[in-house]
């Protein structure tokens, strides 16, 4: 099934790109070149097939509720572009 | 000395023949002799390496040293290093300089090695060429107008130079294995959960593993016995126990049952790949194996599976990236959203944007049973067709790629043919299972790689098979010309 703008652009804004329209096209191209390839696994039959989520099958490993990292804020805050007061700015969201 | 394995560098070192801080300025100055043209490193730690160096130096002194205390590797730079920039191939971490230490590297400092430096790749590890760094493409040294393969290539292409004896990589889909056939050094990519995956910047998290990428198969489970282990900050990772690697790499082969997919000799296999691999199965047969056709009838799935939920991995993973906690941000956002997809456009390049454009898509609502589901069961296909064929056999080998290395620029327009390139070592991936390259006779003077792929960690096996015929040959001890 071939993806035109309109498909690839819809599919930008979930994924949070800012495609140019001089990038629309070729992109357009790409992704229907790559959905092509995998459009053979609908042939498959793979009815009763259990999907596999995880190589080894294992079950996810729990562990209890407890505190065991200490506070690292302001180590983790200095690599950021722009925080104040322990807080990350961004944009204003709400007026 | 630049070819010495690590177990000969390591009895230097004890003997006093040199130090850490020689033989780590040795390298040093083989990287800034040499990596110019192959562009292998993205960044060189000269001061942190002879300050680990000293330290290496003095524990050699007092008699506390493990066997690779003092012995300089280089990092992919993918492993988050403290202190020291991690890049990832991305724009978008260019100047990310990590607050804390990878597992992988936490353990090979914790054994003494010195860090050389970090290593180029493909973009956030997407790629089978190098081409896709934001640092420039890798030259394969081996032949500088062809690639090293990827996206593990800065890490391939420093050890077939002698730029360093080893190095640490990851393989999501043949990252370890491709560019150690298109180089002609060893690459182990060990059973999903084998080594830890914290602090390695996440591709696909369901397939990620790291591994050694050394000379030799011995080096490689030199390097493969500090970094395998459990650790509890990583939640996939497997709780086994780790095996002496190297106590039984040198048992005798005789009765090994060697199977050979009919599947990885059929169409798109180079005549002269496939002369070398047959070869190589003849010096098996000469080592007292037996060899069986195999079918692993869905090999064909491999790729179009990969292409569904690796980029859902990816685009799910890479959301992270938003310009808001660390990596690149956008000049004056004019809102939220802004900040977002601007931050994003920039500092990702094309490749990378495209996978997040497939996996958004086929994670997107009414798509998600159409690809994402149903790429999952095909996987279970694949993973059986191993689980049937280990019934029979105990190894199973095949050429790691169809082809030796490409031209620069070859496939660059074309992603569907790159991804093509990983025809024979995907599956493995998706079944989770552990797989080596090892280094062949060479077909027209470049490099050509047999993969042997066993079953559920079996390394201490793998290593075992590619140890035997690397003391019966001597394929992984050519090095490039001028080297």
């Amino acid at each position: 099934m071939p993806l035109d703008h309109a498909d690839v652009k819809k599919i930008a804004h979930l994924a949070r790109l800012d495609l140019s329209d001089e990038r629309m096209g070729g992109i357009a191209t790409d992704l229907t070149n790559i959905l092509e390839l995998v459009e053979q696994l609908s042939a498959v039959d793979t009815e009763g097939v259990v999907p596999m989520a995880h190589p080894l099958q294992m079950a996810q490993r729990l562990r209890s509720d407890e505190v065991t990292e200490t506070n690292c804020r302001e180590l983790f805050q200095s690599i950021a572009p722009q925080t104040e007061n322990g807080l990350y700015l961004v944009p204003k969201v709400i007026e | 000395m630049h070819n010495k394995s690590i177990t000969e560098l390591a009895a230097g070192l004890r003997a006093g023949d040199y130090s850490s801080v020689e033989l780590t300025q040795y390298f040093l100055d083989r990287i800034q002799r040499l990596d110019g043209e192959l562009n292998s490193f993205v960044t060189v730690c000269k001061d942190e390496a002879l300050s680990a160096a000293r330290a290496a130096d003095q524990q050699l002194q007092t008699g506390e040293a493990g066997v690779l205390t003092g012995i300089p590797i280089a990092h992919k730079d993918i492993f988050c290093t403290e202190g020291i920039r991690t890049t990832c191939g991305s724009k978008m971490l260019e100047s990310f300089i990590s607050p804390y230490d990878a597992t992988v590297v936490a353990k090979l400092k914790a054994a003494g090695v010195v860090n050389l430096g970090k290593t180029n790749m493909d973009e956030f590890a997407m790629g089978s060429s190098n081409e896709t760094s934001y640092y420039g493409p890798v030259r394969n040294p081996w032949d500088t107008e062809t690639v090293p393969g990827g996206s593990s290539g800065g890490s391939a292409a420093c050890v077939a130079a002698r730029l360093a004896p080893a190095a640490t990589g990851t393989d999501t889909g043949g990252s370890i294995r491709q560019p150690a056939a298109l180089c002609g050094i060893t690459g182990l990519k060990p059973t999903y959960g084998r080594v830890s995956r914290y602090g390695m910047i996440a591709f696909a998290s369901s397939l990620d593993q790291a591994g050694p990428m050394t000379t030799s198969a011995a080096d490689a489970a030199t390097m493969l016995q500090v970094m395998a282990g459990f650790d509890r900050r990583d939640s996939t990772s497997a709780d086994q126990p780790v095996p002496d690697y190297s106590a039984g790499i040198a048992d005798d082969l005789s009765g090994l049952k060697i199977g050979l997919p009919k599947e990885y000799f059929g169409e798109g296999l180079d005549a002269s790949v496939a002369k070398s691999i047959e070869e190589a199965i003849s010096e098996y047969r000469k080592l007292g194996a037996e060899v069986l056709e195999i079918s692993l009838p869905n090999t064909h799935l491999a790729v179009p599976t990969y292409y569904v939920v690796a980029p859902a991995e990816c685009s799910s993973n890479l959301s992270r990236f938003d310009g808001v906690r660390y990596g690149h941000r956008c000049e004056d956002p004019k809102d939220l959203e802004d900040l977002y997809k601007r931050s994003r456009a920039e500092g990702f390049g094309d490749e990378v944007q495209r996978r997040i454009l497939i996996g958004t898509y086929a994670l997107s609502a009414g798509y998600y049973d159409a690809y994402y589901l149903k790429a999952q069961r095909v996987r279970h296909l694949i993973s059986d067709d191993f689980t049937r064929a280990f019934e029979q056999v105990d190894v199973i080998m095949g050429p790691t790629t169809p082809d030796s290395a490409f031209h620069i620029g070859e496939k660059a327009d074309d992603p569907v043919s790159m991804y093509l390139s990983d025809i024979y070592t995907i599956a493995v991936n998706l079944a989770g299972l552990p797989g080596i390259s090892i280094p062949v006779a060479p077909a027209a003077g470049k490099p050509v790689g047999l993969q042997i792929i066993g079953s559920y960690f079996a390394e201490a096996r793998l290593l075992n098979v590619a140890h035997r015929l690397q003391m019966a040959t001597d394929y992984h001890q050519a090095a490039p010309a001028g080297i």
